[in-house]
């Protein structure tokens, strides 16, 4: 199918364009921006007057709950979710039950996803046998499945040798290492931030040294081996003094930042809202500070939504009892740009954080536009308000510390392959 | 978003009591007031007064207490309501009911008002927001956050003795970091205008910043009595000594524990409070407990006054 997209702003961070311009999709590729190439008969015209075209959304983080926790979210209704959050590919963590550790289990997931036709799925795969820290995955194996990176998401692993070997042996094939920077030790039973938020509610506490810690032993161990590090969902203003330092040496390390930490603090915990219980948690307000800061200068490569739909009944509790998460893939373009705003970052700046950042993070040949590349593109107006609810958001998971919030920007269209596979009123 | 407080209706009236802090001092001078016209109920003969007839009050301990349960018992009756004790610790949680479908049921059988223990902090809040609106949520203890009634009746006491709390250097010492106790005293100390709040404690014991909590810390004991005009100590539980918190029970006491000779620092006049049950020889050696600057046994008695003044307040009563 050909498509015009006529009159729209196209913003591709890669290039640095950003200027009204005409995109031509042929065949599931980009043809032509700009001028008309002979012969091109068009079968559809999108009208994009007012409206922003950018590469179709990169997410590092949106957890599918399949297999395993279908009673969360499904598949589809979290692959549907992404397409109307203009996400066109997203990493997908593997802490499912049972976790991705097993190329069958990563190949049933890649082949559902496919069939539904939306967005690419990378399944991260689990760095160790059931994620228990003991014993390594079949990487090797788990690569040819369909896995890119792999991962501990669950917290870093409390063994050191063990975390050493694997990242060996995730090296000898060129693997990066995916690892969430919190030591499972000093983190204990917390449940919030060691501040004052967490003394006054009485709420178990995880000091910042808990991320601190634990990424030191990450980089002391990484430079000895020399593997490329992700590190997953940076929380304090410490944390990233040190990965800044590290990349400072000459280290291959990256780091991202959810959307709830660029946004929140732990003040936004309130009288309890379980919505805010998520890990790591919501730090101070310095630490947030520090972080939108961090992603300007560069040091944080990508912002991710961090994704995970939980079930209602599992928030309806104490907040300690309540289950840790928030869903977030379809807030992840309105929170990237109320970011872009309040920091007075040109859209074309601040898209590359969710866009060809995340992309060369994940290696991975998208996140750009330019002749031969496939059309996955994102279209949004980048004016219109909506209020974020239960009605309004697709994902099964309701939860979100955004709930109630009117945010600014929304997608129109999300074409994958060159197929438009979202659309939505004006 | 608003978070407005959800203990008070939007005409500023309590509708809840889960935490000290926040309240108005007028409100916590209110409940303290109206404990005085308690107190005369409590020494009378004939113990009770019809202020809450026909109410249905539910005791729901979600973990095991039988002083507070029975002081909150004792006040329901003297006010003539009708009381219901649930054990929940051992009944249909265990069977895996959630804790808000056990309100749900018990509001069907037409509670007038909760009294909540709960062993994670937040769980008085997350009752009170869901309730009906007309039934009344008090919070009894949850997990380290707070526990609103003693702190009252520990105000209650301090009034008693020392007239006045803007002339008042007052301490708390020991577990500051898992008691809920100590946070609902803070908050009461200050905002009825105590000048100097200090905790004493060691360091595996505070929580952290717990100085933006209005207080002094100290972590020597001797340092921090002098001109102490009331000592608040707290228990100290057993399992503090199970981690690395603590090295030993002994050598807490010789440290924290409250002795005749330490009790010398502070003021002559100085008042030794203890919310209970003491661990004798822990935190407080019996001399003092049992000596003549303990008021202890005191503080269980306004404990009545004071919670009857609490659900009668939220029911509506203004003496």
């Amino acid at each position: 199918m050909n498509i015009l997209i006529r009159n729209g702003r196209l913003v591709d961070p890669k290039s640095g364009m950003d200027g009204i311009q005409d995109v031509y999709v042929a065949d599931g590729k980009i043809l032509a921006v700009g001028s008309l190439p002979a012969a091109f008969h068009p079968d559809h015209v999108l009208d994009a007057s007012d409206l922003v075209v950018c590469p179709g959304l990169i997410d590092l983080s949106v957890r599918l709950r399949e297999p395993g926790l279908e009673y969360k979210a499904t598949l589809e209704s979290e692959m549907n979710a992404a397409i109307s959050g203009g996400v066109t590919s997203f990493a997908c963590p593997p802490d499912t039950d049972p976790p991705l550790d097993e190329p069958g289990l990563v190949e049933m997931l890649k082949h559902r996803a496919k069939n539904l036709n939306q967005a690419q799925v990378y399944p991260i795969g689990a760095l160790t046998q059931g994620l228990k820290g003991e014993h390594l995955t079949e990487m090797a194996e788990l690569r040819d499945a369909g896995c890119i990176v792999f991962g501990q998401p669950n917290g870093f692993l409390t063994n050191l040798r063990i975390l050493m070997q694997a990242m060996q042996y995730a090296s000898t094939f060129g693997f990066s290492v995916w690892l969430s920077p919190q030591d499972k030790n000093l983190a204990h039973d917390g449940v919030a931030h060691d501040g004052e938020v967490a003394t006054r509610l009485g709420l178990p506490a995880i000091p910042v040294c808990a991320e601190t810690v634990a990424i030191s032993n990450i980089i002391l161990l990484a430079k000895e081996i020399d593997v490329h590090i992700h590190l997953c969902r940076i929380s304090s203003a410490e944390g990233l003094t040190m990965v800044r330092a590290a990349r400072q040496q000459g280290m291959s390390i990256t780091c991202d930042v959810a959307i709830n930490h660029l946004h929140l603090s732990d003040m936004d915990i309130g009288y309890f809202n379980s919505n805010c219980h998520i890990m790591p948690p919501l730090r101070g307000f310095g630490d947030r500070d520090a972080l939108r800061n961090g992603l300007r200068d560069g040091t944080i490569n990508a912002i991710c939504s961090d994704h995970a739909p939980v079930d209602e009944d599992a928030k309806l509790l104490p907040f300690g009892q309540s289950e840790v998460g928030a869903t977030g893939v379809e807030l992840l373009l309105p929170l990237t740009l109320k970011y872009g705003l309040e920091m007075k970052r040109p859209l074309v700046e601040v898209l590359a954080a969710i866009t060809s950042e995340p992309a060369s993070v994940l290696n991975i040949d998208a996140g750009y536009l330019s002749p031969g590349v496939t059309a996955d593109l994102c279209i949004f107006d980048p004016d219109v308000y909506w209020k974020v609810s239960a009605t309004t958001l697709l994902s099964q998971g309701k939860n979100t510390p955004f709930l109630g919030m009117e945010v600014q920007g929304k997608v129109r269209y999300t074409l994958v392959n060159g197929h438009i596979v979202y659309e939505s009123e004006g | 978003m608003i978070n407005r407080n959800p203990q008070l209706d939007k005409n500023r009236i309590l509708q809840h009591l889960l935490t000290t802090e926040g309240l108005p001092a007028s409100i916590l001078l209110q409940i303290l007031d109206t404990a005085e016209s308690f107190v005369g109920v409590t020494e009378r003969d004939v113990k009770k007064v019809p202020l809450l007839r026909g109410k249905s009050i539910f005791n729901l301990f979600f973990e095991p207490s039988t002083r507070t349960r029975t002081t909150f018992e004792i006040a329901a009756k003297r006010l003539s309501a009708d009381v219901f004790n649930l054990n929940i610790a051992v009944s249909a949680q265990t069977k895996g009911e959630t804790l808000l479908d056990t309100v749900d049921n018990l509001s069907a059988m037409n509670a007038d008002m909760f009294v909540v223990r709960h062993a994670q902090s937040g769980a008085a809040h997350l009752i009170a927001k869901h309730v009906k609106p007309g039934i009344h949520v008090i919070n009894a203890g949850d997990g380290r956050h707070a526990h609103p009634t003693q702190a009252l009746l520990d105000m209650f006491t301090i009034r008693r003795y020392k007239k006045e709390f803007h002339n008042l250097r007052i301490a708390i010492v020991g577990d500051i970091m898992h008691s809920r106790v100590a946070r609902s005293q803070i908050h009461a100390l200050t905002t009825l205008g105590v000048p100097e709040v200090r905790v004493i404690a060691p360091r595996t014991l505070l929580p952290g910043k717990v100085e933006r909590l209005g207080v002094h810390v100290f972590h020597d004991m001797r340092e921090g009595l002098k001109d102490i005009d009331v000592l608040m100590m707290l228990r100290l539980q057993k399992e503090r000594m199970q981690g690395a918190l603590l090295p030993s029970s002994e050598e807490y006491f010789k440290y924290y524990g409250l002795t005749q000779e330490k009790l010398k620092l502070a003021r002559p006049d100085a008042i030794v409070m203890h919310p209970g049950p003491m661990n004798r020889g822990v935190e407080i050696d019996s001399a003092v407990a049992d000596g003549n600057q303990s008021v202890i046994l005191p503080q269980v008695t306004y404990g009545i006054a004071v919670r009857m003044a609490v659900m009668s307040i939220l029911a509506g009563h203004q003496i």
